[in-house]
């Protein structure tokens, strides 16, 4: 068995404060393989956008978060590696979507340029002829079908759902083996985000690129995710296969989560009214329970 | 407020800028019992005395007529402050009114009043003050008019954009639709959510009054001998440069020291008042 | 149409509505003088028929109403009448005493631009870092004085103290340069003299500096707010995923789109440096309009006053234009009409 793309260990997120020590991440475990798609659900607050973030080194970078655990990303621990190191995976090893295609892509650059700066992180020496070729390439896998348009483009130029792929063209771009999606086109209404999360989807297959997917869209996570962590509080209350998770939901969090009705707006986001003392029952884990 | 001064007092910067406000407001309202030679506010002469290096009880040295330069800076505050005060209560009102004015009204009236502000905001401001003055006799009054006729247009400016953005918030909408008066909506719902930023600025205006004024008082063409005066003592001295240093430098720290002063002030309240255009 | 023409279009026209009211406010301003121009220019042994004459002459008989359509229709010439002060036309004075505040201007520009917005940059790169409060405290410390006063103190530090730069003048007496633009940095080039252009470049570092300083605290301060906010942007969070190093993300990502707000009010200060070159020129006695303005403002020589402040003001205007373009330049938005895909 190969190595596994992401492995995270015990994971502890603190950040020092005014007040005191605040706790966000009490001990997360959760590992991604090769090609594999994964899910970490849970409400804002659950700690699952920080996760992201310290795998791709950037809380680290502040001065007031403590993180402790094992991050081994490729079988080689982030935590001991030096920010320089760090650094040189980001771009190239691992790349992030996120929630708002529009304003995350930089609006007084040509998205011919923002591909460009991308491809440089992998290529140093790309001339701009060879990267608008390659873009274009890129750009038609996302099914763009004027690639040399939206080249020429500024972000606020184009539609959402249009930047939305380029996003996700620019994430792919320099291959890279794991990709985080942090709420993916959250912001875009529900029939384009289901549009483009199927392109994802199947790009991600093709490459064999493994995912990170963060999201509080139960929806979307049974049609995009291979297996699911759902987070509560900073801890994993429950995880396991898509199917054995959402056939059999064992965690009363879990249940409570799938019970909320999805709002019309919002993109189907289910909000749990209350937090219940029976959320803080121990994690449920569907692999284990298979193998008993 | 209780919270807005502490949080003054906390911060080292601001709360030197503070202490230098506070020190320059004693000192230019305690005067006449702080400097040791009140009447040399004046047009006295000692000639036994004249330019002289700094040596007790002469702190900062005397001028050319043997003046000492520490009382006569003391005194080119008094006048600065009250200058800056009288430009601000003057120039503030108007500005402000014909802002509030042209944003809630809009149509032609927002046109005309916009193009006089533009016009007025597009000479230089020292050449506008320039001109003033050099029309009218060189004297204190005069020197307000001018300055103050070259500041109310920043505040038109200011409160304009403020009230195009308030104006279209539920809380005005919700005033209009239950029938109140034009005046009231502009003076009464709109003009307090004004206030935060025309208060930081005009912190941080007092010190720029102080630069303007001095400014011309250094060509000439603002307050007149025997008044004391930092601009024109910097002016005076720097034909003696560099030997009579303290001619000039301590009359231009004085000008650094209470601007920087205001400075600090307006910066810490526009951080405190979140009042950022 | 493209948008830039369209708004190089609109620039022009506002501007020249501005001129007229500037012209008006000015003439307006000169005209309630007290005393008599006629009188004060003949000085006190004239006999009063000389006074009448020239007062007929410089139409000072007439209603303010036909003495401003006399102005205007002068101006229309490109005349501004003859200052009473030198007997020479005012537009002539204009020219010779122009270049050199613009040359001064222009100097101080560049310094404000290229010394204020990399320590903007910085301030705002190291947020709440010591190199941040550096800046911060410098740059409130530099708009924090009026120009003369540092003109006296770099002029203490740097020509008097340690003499490295020259006290006074633009340029050594032992060149001559025959004027052709009236910008002594581009006639000594034209001349061919190198020598004599490093002398002149030399002479304007102190006071293109002392102007610029003020400039140099206000370009930082606004370049480090804009960045500040440009730094909680989406697009700067997905550069640092893509992991470009700081000085890139600061420098390419975060300058660009901040440098947009903050030109249009770097550009009025630049602008206003206009202004603040006559505190500059009196310190430095740099032989700029600084001199004659003053000196036409305690005579009230009416037309050199209208003349004067006209030019100014219209400089002042056009520099405005070219900030906008600049603007137009940078920002996309205005360069290319929005058009959703």
């Amino acid at each position: 068995m190969s190595v596994a793309t992401l492995d995270i260990r015990d994971l502890y997120l603190s950040f020092r404060g005014y007040v005191g020590t605040v706790e966000v991440l009490h001990g997360i475990s959760l590992h991604i393989d090769r090609g594999e798609r994964v899910a970490l659900v849970g409400e804002s607050g659950s700690g699952k956008s920080v996760t992201a973030r310290i795998v791709l080194g950037l809380l680290q970078e502040l001065r007031s978060a403590h993180v402790s655990g094992e991050l081994l990303f490729e079988g080689t621990d982030l935590t001991t590696l030096s920010a320089a190191a760090r650094h040189d995976l980001r771009g190239t090893k691992m790349s992030m979507i996120f929630q708002d295609p529009t304003s995350s892509l930089n609006p007084v650059y040509t998205i011919a340029t923002q591909f460009h700066e991308v491809q440089k992180r992998a290529l140093p020496t790309l001339g701009a002829a060879e990267s608008r070729a390659m873009a274009a390439k890129m750009l038609g896998d996302v099914s763009i079908t004027e690639p040399d348009r939206v080249l020429d483009s500024y972000p606020f130029q184009l539609s959402g759902g249009m930047n939305q792929r380029v996003m996700i063209a620019m994430a792919l771009a320099n291959e890279p083996s794991l990709l985080i999606a942090d709420e993916p086109g959250t912001a875009l209404d529900v029939t384009v985000q289901a549009q483009t999360l199927t392109l994802m989807h199947d790009l991600v297959a093709e490459h064999e690129t493994s995912v990170l997917f963060i999201s509080h869209n139960l929806g979307v996570v049974r049609e995009f995710a291979d297996r699911v962590y759902v987070i509560y509080k900073g801890r994993i209350v429950e995880k396991g296969r898509t199917q054995a998770l959402f056939g059999n939901p064992g965690h009363p969090y879990t249940r409570a989560l799938m019970a909320a009705v999805p709002k019309i707006t919002g993109g189907g986001v289910a909000d749990v009214e209350e937090a219940s003392e029976a959320f803080a029952e121990p994690m449920v884990d569907h692999d284990r329970q298979a193998v008993a | 407020m209780r919270r807005t001064i502490a949080i003054l007092l906390q911060n080292p910067l601001s709360l030197l800028g503070v202490t230098l406000v506070t020190i320059v407001v004693l000192s230019a309202i305690f005067a006449d019992f702080i400097v040791p030679f009140p009447d040399h506010k004046g047009a006295v002469v000692d000639f036994a005395n004249f330019n002289k290096a700094p040596e007790w009880p002469y702190i900062f040295g005397t001028d050319l007529v043997g003046r000492d330069m520490f009382s006569r800076i003391v005194y080119a505050y008094r006048i600065s402050l009250i200058l800056g005060i009288v430009v601000l209560a003057i120039a503030v009102p108007i500005g402000v009114t014909v802002g509030l004015v042209a944003g809630y009204l809009g149509g032609w009236t927002e046109y005309a009043l916009m193009r006089v502000t533009d016009v007025f905001l597009s000479v230089p401001p020292l050449v506008l003050a320039m001109s003033i003055m050099g029309v009218l006799e060189p004297t204190l009054l005069n020197g307000m008019m001018a300055v103050t006729a070259m500041w109310w247009p920043w505040y038109t400016r200011l409160v304009y954009n403020i009230t195009r953005a308030e104006k279209e918030e539920g809380y005005v909408l919700a005033a209009e639709v239950i029938g109140a008066s034009k005046l009231h909506v502009i003076f009464r719902e709109i003009l307090p959510n004004c206030v935060p930023a025309i208060i930081t600025k005009m912190t941080l205006d007092l010190g720029f009054v102080i630069i303007i004024a001095s400014s011309l008082s250094f060509l000439g063409l603002g307050v007149q001998p025997p008044t004391p005066d930092l601009g024109s003592m910097v002016a005076d001295g720097a034909k003696y440069l560099p030997d009579s240093w303290w001619l000039t430098v301590f009359p231009g720290l004085a000008i650094l020291a209470a601007v920087f002063g205001f400075n600090l002030v307006g910066d810490a309240l526009r951080e405190i008042l979140g009042a950022d255009q | 149409m493209s948008p830039v023409v369209r708004l190089l279009a609109h620039r022009l026209g506002m501007s020249l509505i501005v001129l007229v009211g500037v012209s008006m406010l000015i003439f307006a301003i000169a005209r309630i003088i007290p005393g008599d121009p006629a009188r004060i220019a003949l000085g006190p042994n004239a006999t009063p028929e000389q006074v009448e004459n020239l007062r007929q002459a410089l139409h000072l008989d007439q209603s303010i109403v036909v003495q401003y359509g006399f102005f205007v229709a002068d101006l229309l010439r490109g005349d501004l009448g003859v200052s009473l002060y030198t007997n020479r036309p005012v537009i002539a004075d204009i020219a010779q005493f122009l270049p050199a505040t613009l040359e001064l201007v222009l100097a101080a520009g560049i310094m404000m631009i290229g010394i204020g917005l990399p320590l903007g940059i910085i301030s705002a790169r190291y947020r709440g870092r010591w190199p941040d409060n550096l800046v911060r405290l410098v740059s409130l410390l530099g708009v924090s004085a009026p120009s003369f006063v540092w003109a006296v103190i770099l002029m203490l530090l740097f020509a008097f103290f340690l003499p490295i730069f020259p006290i006074a003048g633009r340029i050594s007496d032992i060149y001559s340069i025959e004027a052709v633009t009236g910008f002594l940095l581009i006639d000594t080039l034209i001349a061919g003299n190198v020598a004599a252009f490093g002398d002149a470049a030399w002479h304007i570092v102190l006071p293109a500096f002392a102007l610029a300083v003020s400039g140099i605290g206000q370009a930082a301060r606004l370049t480090r707010a804009n960045m500040v906010e440009t730094y909680d942007k989406p697009y700067i969070e997905m550069a640092r995923s893509y992991g470009f190093p700081d000085r890139r993300i600061a420098n390419r990502f975060a300058f660009r789109p901040s440098l947009i707000p903050a030109l249009t009010i770097i550009g009025l200060d630049f602008a206003a440096m206009l202004g603040n070159a006559f505190l500059v020129e009196a310190v430095f006695a740099w032989p700029g309009l600084s001199r004659y303005g003053v000196a036409v403002i305690l005579r009230k020589d009416l037309n050199a006053i209208v003349g004067t402040v006209l030019i100014i003001s219209a400089t002042f205007l056009i520099m405005n234009i070219i900030v906008d373009l600049l603007i137009a330049f940078i920002n996309p938005r205005i360069r290319h009409s929005q058009r959703p895909a």
